[in-house]
């Protein structure tokens, strides 16, 4: 039976006296009830829009033309799948761009932050005041969108390369405040200076003592970093013209602007001339295989690094 | 000389850390500091073909005061863009902060846990999808002629809606789609901390009969207050700055919802790309930064009165 002692005010209700110790902590079957289909409600929620886009794009062309999006489609088909990996040339550069700057660009924001961090998180360090200020600064004020542009476009000439798409996020203070909280937490001044006792440098301190037992701390922030990169399409709506150089999500933003396009001057351009378009564009159910090629990675990978995100989070809230 | 002896001895001596902030560094000088002498095209004509690159624009372009402003607040946009980003920011705090709390406290009652994990994973999802594949899930919901939403009211009865050019209806879309993406990570946070509480708390709570109801009320809100007061007074710093992707994104670019779906941020963006007016939209971005300047600092001011640790600064 019940582990708690029973109360005078439990005593004075003979009558199913365990069951009632028993709610104050577990919660009654109907509020738990309740509290499932809340939770599970809004749970499903959250991903029905992903598994409503993949059966869209298995659904038969034909049937979207006639009945539009079903959740239960009356004829499935692969053809979007098989289009895309036919002629999808388009596609593949653009994978091949988002992955090219997500690994370069989270190995650059890894490298880089740590160095940082491990600088200011360290005492000894004499000028930490001054560039602990210029990095956090920075998340107070900035220039603002367009002398950043005119910087990057007109001073580092970087428009239409694909340094573009990854130098502008390569820092940034919120990565090095968790790291840097990080570091202070896990490894004691202590550890490193008896390490510095036996001989080693800073370089040798931070790689062969801090690096390994922080680990958990660089996957947060190559974590946080590859997500932001494969997510990123404004520094190419910004900075890219060259079909080369599209990134997944910016291609998929292009087409679905083409579309909007269409649909808003369908009046102004001749019926030939908007077909004309439309049949330049990818079919709907293979925008939508597109968006599911280009969601699937991550919608696979992150419950298994989803504790990674939250010890971030969380880290950043709290600050130290 | 003596003095100089000892700065020189002082930088060899942090030689090994002034080699490691050196990249990181270099960053933000040309990404964040360089900009910011640039915020002066606001009060200037701005002319790349003065020669000179960057600087040559900075210093050859013509002053003009404050037209740059004066055009911006006249026009009436700067009032639309601002009610707009401030309105929709505040809905959004107080209706996510409501939301990922009281979803954090639902989480935690449930007994199945390992159901609760599953539901916590499901909830974490949005937050990993960018606004580009977001936005084509809206549409999958409201698109004219194939939608979801109008197949629905189709069976009802009801004519369809063009959800893209009517503008009423889109404060309550915006504001369901951000709390759609942000209350289940911001409630995993939430969570996290609740799951932190010492349990002997509630084991004492439990000893002297308090119900699950008093638990929540007299345990586990008020420790995590300090945490929602923090997060919300920060969320109020940055009440001048909008969700891009959300706005710009969601929408799908639709002039005809631009009075209630045009923020400073889009604002900024389309006076750069599609106007190309460099003056204005520099003079609406520095009107952003410097308000959202003041309010971080008031912001950060009120924490430090609540609770010295907290604060930023």
């Amino acid at each position: 039976m019940s582990m708690i002692p029973k109360t005078a005010g439990a005593a004075a209700v003979p009558a199913g006296t365990s069951r009632r110790s028993r709610d104050f902590h577990r919660l009654s079957p109907f509020w738990n009830t309740i509290f499932h289909l809340v939770s599970g409600g809004f749970a499903l929620a959250c991903v029905f829009p992903f598994l409503f886009v993949v059966i869209i794009s298995l659904t038969r062309e034909q049937s979207l033309l006639e009945v539009g999006y079903r959740i239960i489609p009356d004829a499935l088909s692969l053809s979007a799948y098989r289009y895309i990996f036919q002629t999808g040339d388009q596609l593949l550069q653009s994978y091949l761009v988002t992955i090219t700057i997500t690994v370069l660009g989270t190995l650059l924001t890894v490298v880089m932050t740590t160095l940082y961090a491990y600088a200011l998180s360290r005492k000894s360090f004499k000028y930490r005041g001054f560039f602990s200020f210029l990095a956090f600064f920075t998340m107070l004020f900035s220039g603002g969108l367009v002398p950043t542009y005119i910087v990057v476009t007109q001073f580092l000439h970087l428009k239409d390369t694909l340094w573009a798409l990854i130098l502008p996020m390569a820092m940034n203070a919120f990565n090095i405040l968790v790291l840097r909280t990080f570091f202070q937490t896990m490894v004691p001044d202590p550890i490193i200076e008896s390490g510095k006792i036996d001989g080693a440098g800073e370089f040798r301190a931070l790689f062969s003592l801090v690096l390994p037992i922080s680990l958990p701390g660089l996957a947060t922030i190559a974590l946080f970093s590859t997500l932001g990169y494969w997510n990123d399409w404004f520094n190419a709506l910004l900075y890219i013209d060259s079909n080369q150089l599209v990134p997944l999500q910016a291609l998929l933003m292009r087409i679905q602007n083409s579309m909007q396009f269409i649909i808003q001057n369908s009046s102004l351009l001749s019926s030939g001339q908007s077909k004309e378009m439309i049949r330049s564009l990818p079919q709907e159910t293979s925008r939508m295989a597109m968006v599911v090629l280009a969601t699937g990675p991550i919608v696979l990978a992150y419950p298994f690094f989803q504790r990674y995100f939250i010890q971030g989070l969380t880290i950043g809230a709290v600050k130290d | 000389m003596n003095r100089l002896a000892t700065a020189f001895r002082d930088l060899r001596r942090n030689g090994a850390f002034l080699l490691m902030v050196l990249p990181g560094a270099a960053w933000f000088i040309l990404f964040c500091y360089l900009p910011m002498p640039g915020a002066i095209f606001a009060f200037k004509e701005f002319r790349v073909d003065l020669g000179g690159g960057f600087f040559g624009a900075i210093f050859r372009s013509e002053w003009v005061g404050f037209k740059n402003f004066e055009f911006l607040f006249k026009a009436h946009d700067a009032y639309i863009i601002t009610r707009n980003t401030v309105l929709y920011n505040l809905v959004f705090i107080v209706l996510g902060l409501v939301c990922s709390v009281a979803m954090a406290l639902l989480l935690f009652q449930l007994t199945q846990k390992r159901l609760a994990k599953l539901y916590q994973t499901a909830m974490f999802m949005p937050y990993f999808l960018s606004w580009v594949i977001v936005s084509y899930f809206t549409f999958s919901f409201l698109s004219v002629d194939k939608g979801v939403v109008n197949q629905l009211l189709g069976t009802l009865g009801v004519q369809p809606i063009d959800w893209y050019s009517d503008p009423k209806y889109w404060p309550y879309i915006l504001v369901f789609m951000n709390l759609w993406k942000g209350v289940g990570y911001s409630s995993v946070i939430y969570l996290a901390a609740i799951a932190g509480i010492d349990k002997t708390y509630y084991e004492a709570a439990m000893i002297d009969g308090a119900s699950k109801w008093q638990q929540t009320l007299r345990i586990t809100l008020p420790l995590i207050r300090p945490m929602m007061i923090i997060l919300t007074i920060l969320a109020v710093g940055g009440i001048f700055r909008a969700d891009f992707g959300l706005f710009f994104q969601i929408p799908r670019d639709s002039g005809a919802l631009f009075p209630v779906t045009n923020v400073i941020d889009t604002y900024v963006y389309r006076s750069l790309k599609v106007l190309g007016d460099f003056g204005m939209s520099t003079a609406a971005g520095l009107y952003q930064s410097v308000v959202g300047l003041i309010l971080v600092l008031t912001t950060n001011k009120i924490v430090k009165k609540i609770n010295e640790e907290q604060a930023l600064f």
